[in-house]
C-alpha cells in the first residue's frame, strides 16, 4: 500500500486540473436567474408601434409564449435576428418583443429594416420591466407558460443549437 | 519658437487633466447627500451584473445608473435596506451579492480555503515529524561551499552538482 503514495500527489494534481478545465469552459456571463419557476413579473407597457395600446401580463394568461429583449443598439440582437424571423414563421407559439431602452424611431427603423418577428413588441424605454425581468445582458430570451410561470431563461444571443436542444422541447412539454 | 512647443505640451498636459477628471467613477447625484450616502452605501455592496468585477456604486453602465435610481426612489418611499437587497436578490440572485449568505451551496465557498489550509497544514506537520525522526544520513548533504557559490551574483547560474562530502555530512547533528 505504501508504495503507491507517491501516487497522490499526482492525484491531486490531476484533480485541481480537472477543476481548472471545467472552471474554464464555465461562463461567469451565465448567471443562475432566480426567476425560473416564479411567476412572471407583472407590467403594463406601450406597444411600439402604437402608443395608444397597452399589453399587459394579464393578456398572456393561458397561452404559452415567448419574451424577447432587443434592442436596435444591440449587436448580439442582430446577430440572433435572423433566427428570430425564421423561427416565428414556424408559429409555434406567440413571440413577443421586450423593446429595452430604446428610442421608438429607432427600433420601428430597425424591424423595418430586418424583419419583424415579433407578434407585438413592448416599449420600455426605461428599462423598468427589463430590471423586473432580471434583465442584464441584452438580448436575452424568456420562455412564460400558461399559468404565466418563467420556465426558461437564455442569456445572450440564441443560436439554433439552443433553440433545438433547449427551447423547443421545451415547448413540447409545455402544450402536451 | 522651444517657448511656443513647451506652452503648447503645457497645454495639452493641462487638457488630458481636464479629461481625466472627467473620466472619474460614477459621479453621485447630489441632490440630497443623506440619501445618496445610504443608496452608496448599499449598491456598493451590490455587484454590477454588466461589468462583473464593480459595483453598481461604482459602475457606469447603464444597468447601474438604472439600479441606482430604483434604489433611490425605493429609499425615498421609505424601504429598508434588508428590503432593498431582497429586490436586487429577487432579480440577480445572490450573485449580486458581495457577501453571499451562508447556504448549503455556498458552504465550499466560505469554508473551502480554511480546509484546504487545514489539510495543506496537517500534510506539512506529518511531513516534518516524520522527518525529525529520520536519521541524519537520511537526507543528502549540504555543502557550504556549493551554498556561497549560489549567492555569489556574479556566479552562472549552472545546475548545481550534488556534492559529495561525506565529513560533511557526518558532521551535522
Amino acid at each position: 500500500m505504501k508504495r503507491f503514495w507517491f501516487l497522490i500527489p499526482l492525484a491531486a494534481f490531476l484533480a485541481l486540473t480537472v477543476m481548472l478545465a471545467v472552471g474554464l469552459k464555465l461562463d461567469p456571463r451565465e448567471v443562475p436567474s432566480p426567476l425560473i419557476d416564479k411567476p412572471a413579473p407583472k407590467f403594463a407597457l406601450q406597444r411600439l408601434d402604437d402608443a395608444g395600446k397597452t399589453i399587459r401580463l394579464d393578456d398572456m394568461r393561458g397561452k404559452v409564449w415567448m419574451l424577447n429583449v432587443w434592442a436596435s443598439w444591440c449587436v448580439a440582437c442582430r446577430e440572433e435576428h435572423p433566427l428570430l424571423v425564421e423561427f416565428a414563421r414556424k408559429r409555434v407559439v406567440p413571440l413577443y418583443g421586450l423593446n429595452y431602452k430604446d428610442q421608438r424611431e429607432d427600433a420601428k427603423a430597425w424591424l423595418a429594416r430586418f424583419g419583424n418577428p415579433y407578434d407585438a413588441s413592448l416599449f420600455d424605454d426605461e428599462g423598468r420591466v427589463g430590471i423586473d425581468f432580471g434583465v442584464y445582458g441584452v438580448p436575452e430570451t424568456f420562455v412564460i407558460d400558461q399559468n404565466g410561470v418563467i420556465r426558461l431563461k437564455h442569456i445572450g444571443p440564441l443560436t439554433p443549437d439552443v433553440i433545438a436542444t433547449k427551447i423547443e422541447p421545451l415547448l413540447k412539454k409545455l402544450d402536451a | 519658437m522651444p517657448e511656443v512647443i513647451s506652452k503648447a505640451f503645457v497645454a495639452l498636459l493641462l487638457a488630458l487633466c481636464a479629461a481625466q477628471a472627467t473620466a472619474k467613477e460614477a459621479a453621485p447625484e447630489a441632490a440630497d447627500p443623506a440619501l445618496e450616502a445610504r443608496m452608496t452605501r448599499i449598491t456598493a455592496e451590490l455587484r454590477c451584473l454588466v461589468c462583473q468585477n464593480q459595483t453598481i456604486a461604482d459602475s457606469n453602465a447603464g444597468l447601474a445608473v438604472d439600479l441606482r435610481r430604483e434604489t433611490r426612489e425605493m429609499l425615498r418611499q421609505g424601504k429598508s435596506d434588508e428590503e432593498i437587497v431582497a429586490y436586487m436578490t429577487a432579480r440577480y440572485g445572490d450573485f449580486v451579492l458581495y457577501r453571499p449568505p451562508l447556504k448549503p451551496t455556498t458552504a465550499l465557498l466560505w469554508f473551502g480555503p480554511a480546509a484546504m489550509l487545514l489539510l495543506g497544514g496537517t500534510v506539512l506537520l506529518l511531513v516534518l515529524r516524520r522527518r525529525t525522526r529520520l536519521a541524519a544520513d537520511a537526507f543528502e548533504p549540504d555543502d557550504d561551499e556549493e551554498a556561497g557559490e549560489r549567492n555569489d551574483p556574479a556566479a552562472p547560474t549552472t545546475p548545481a552538482t550534488p556534492a559529495v562530502d561525506p565529513a560533511a555530512a557526518t558532521a551535522r547533528p
